[in-house]
């Protein structure tokens, strides 16, 4: 397990490498400068002033040399200052906005997973019943709704309509003065759209999939033998298919995870929730490189994380992985 | 060859034809491309004619889909955008497949180091929030519906890649590779003549189902206000007065967002026909 892991950890630095090259180049090869970005609403800077301010970014270095300063600084999760107003530094910004995405993602993760599961189980165990075609119009229809569209019908109609639900922040004006239990409830009821939408993102491409891995696995030979060795039909399906079935279910929840934190951008933006998306969101609005750049890095990196976990957890659930046999 | 083809065409279309979904879907991606062409002859109105005296007025019979914020007809708008999204679709998995197909072919053929080099690229740009990558892009362009297509484009090959990597690299042992590398046939002829035209079908499948997805991403960039600018109308910015005017116009929401959804659900619908149609083992 310890040499599986440790080659797991050693894959990954290219792969960051690969990252911070590719973020890097991607930034640079856009036009238009930094500096111009930062200094062109102030006409009261000189051409002097900018030569001065490229200096001190390192811009006037060749591109190469550029991106090695850059790394070394990446390496230790410095990304500079943000060129907002408030020049603060874009790790501190970032850190402060984590929490928030990934507190939501995770709990968005948890329903999916709770609500995917079981569906696809029930589905595939129900093959062609009218329950199974009802699932397969669901999951067409949720691979075709716009996030941001549901978002906008649950924000009228809960919202607006109904007037049940908060539709934007995370909390109520003078929240501060709630009691604890009180400040969570309100807290609860402003995740309530955001988590939801999230949800629904991508449920129906989870409960598609967790069909038809389980439907493979209940073809398999072993499945038949444990039905002619007499076990009840329940025995059958969660003890001995459902396990099975969801291995490569474990895989899915790392792949889910760039798809999760880019969609964030989206309802985050439209329930003006202070997370990364809307942070980044607001980076890439006002051309603020060291923020943008930051986010993309850190956006991979948490990827690359999350892909890290589901190797583990996979290893730990399948010997074959972790012996090297798989 | 003929034999292939004829193959194809009658056994494909007798599954196709028994799929009901697929047909619609079929039938609704035919009719979008009708009505993007014949948009100026199916509405009186004009996209981008402002009146003021009918701002924000519900559906009725002059106006189906109602009127926006500058009193434009909605219905027209929506049909306009059809047009904008379309293309969006095709330009840019156009870019993805022939990104994805030529690096997928490369990569599965010639193996080694080019393999694990293309490889670990596709690796590493999967990592990244493709939503996030998009942004951070656009965001330093022009706002361009080119610049869109093929960002969009460039950041949607890797499925494709691997894709084509895993049909190449079954084909290229099967016997009919081999007979035609004996007969000294180069390499570049090999992958064309008789890798690329079998390894087509899942890309086929794939190619329509990317366009499904490059619309929504178009629509999601155009309401956020970094895809396609006002005044040309597009799905996604007509979502976005929607979402301005939620309050007191839901037909601003309603209908462009239904476009998306019927649009989108046209391409899936037909992409998994040609795929069951192709390969019946694989229907699930």
């Amino acid at each position: 397990m310890t040499a599986y892991l440790l080659k797991r950890l050693l894959a990954m630095i290219p792969l960051m490498l690969g990252i911070t090259l590719i973020t890097f180049v991607v930034i640079r090869l856009a036009p238009g400068e930094p500096v111009e970005a930062m200094t062109a609403l102030s006409p009261k800077i000189t051409a002097e002033t900018r030569q001065r301010l490229r200096e001190f970014y390192g811009l006037d270095k060749p591109l190469h040399v550029q991106y090695v300063t850059w790394l070394k600084k990446v390496a230790t999760f410095d990304f500079g200052r943000s060129f907002a107003p408030d020049h603060r530094p874009v790790t501190d910004k970032i850190r402060e906005r984590i929490p928030v995405t990934l507190s939501l993602n995770i709990i968005a993760l948890i329903l999916e997973f709770g609500l995917a599961i079981p569906i696809g189980v029930f589905a595939a165990t129900h093959r062609d019943t009218l329950y199974d075609k009802g699932i397969t119009v669901f999951v067409f229809l949720g691979f075709a709704v716009p996030t941001f569209w549901l978002a906008l019908l649950l924000m009228y109609f809960f919202g607006v309509k109904l007037g049940w639900l908060p539709i934007s922040g995370l909390h109520s004006l003078g929240s501060e003065g709630l009691s604890p239990l009180s400040w969570f409830g309100d807290l609860l009821k402003h995740l309530i759209l955001p988590v939801s939408v999230a949800t629904f993102g991508s449920l129906a491409g989870l409960s598609r999939y967790m069909r038809s891995t389980m439907l493979e696995v209940i073809r398999q030979d072993y499945i038949t033998n444990a039905r002619a060795k007499g076990l009840a039909e329940r025995t059958v399906i969660y003890r001995h298919a459902l396990r099975n079935a969801l291995l490569p279910v474990i895989t899915l929840l790392g792949f889910s995870l760039p798809g999760l934190i880019g969609g964030s951008v989206i309802f985050e933006t439209i329930f003006a929730i202070p997370g990364m998306g809307q942070l980044f969101y607001q980076g890439v609005m006002a051309r603020d490189y060291p923020l943008v750049m930051g986010i993309l890095v850190i956006g991979a990196f948490l990827t690359l994380v999350g892909n890290l976990l589901a190797d583990i957890c996979y290893a730990v659930a399948d010997p074959r992985i972790r012996q090297g046999r798989g | 060859m003929a034999l292939c083809e004829s193959w194809l065409y009658t056994v494909f279309w007798r599954r196709f034809r028994h799929n009901r979904l697929a047909i619609a879907g079929g039938g609704v991606v035919l009719l979008l491309f009708l009505l993007s062409v014949l948009a100026p002859y199916i509405t009186p109105w004009e996209p981008g004619a402002i009146d003021a005296y009918h701002v924000l007025l519900p559906p009725s019979p002059d106006h189906w889909f109602g009127t926006d914020e500058l009193g434009r007809d909605v219905f027209t708008r929506v049909v306009y955008g059809a047009r904008i999204s379309l293309k969006v679709g095709f330009v840019s998995v156009g870019i993805a497949v022939a990104i994805g197909t030529v690096l997928g072919l490369v990569s599965g053929f010639y193996g080694g180091v080019v393999d694990t080099v293309i490889m670990r690229f596709v690796d590493i740009m999967l990592c990244f929030p493709t939503f996030f990558l998009i942004l951070a892009v656009i965001a330093f362009l022009e706002p361009d519906i080119w610049y869109i297509m093929a960002i969009i484009g460039l950041t949607g090959w890797m499925g494709v890649a691997r894709l084509v990597r895993a049909e190449v690299l079954s084909l290229r042992e099967r016997d009919f590779v081999l007979a035609a590398r004996a007969l000294g046939a180069s390499d570049l002829r090999i992958i064309f003549r008789h890798i690329l035209p079998n390894a087509a079908s899942p890309v086929l499948v794939s190619a329509t189902l990317g366009v499904a997805g490059a619309i929504l991403t178009e629509s999601a960039l155009s309401f956020l206000g970094i895809g396609v600018q006002p005044p040309t109308p597009s799905w996604g910015n007509i979502l976005t007065a929607g979402k301005d005017y939620v309050e007191f116009a839901w037909w601003l929401s309603l209908f462009p967002g239904l476009a998306i959804l019927v649009t989108v659900l046209a391409y899936n619908l037909l992409g998994e026909g040609i795929r069951d149609a192709l390969d019946p083992r694989l229907n699930r």
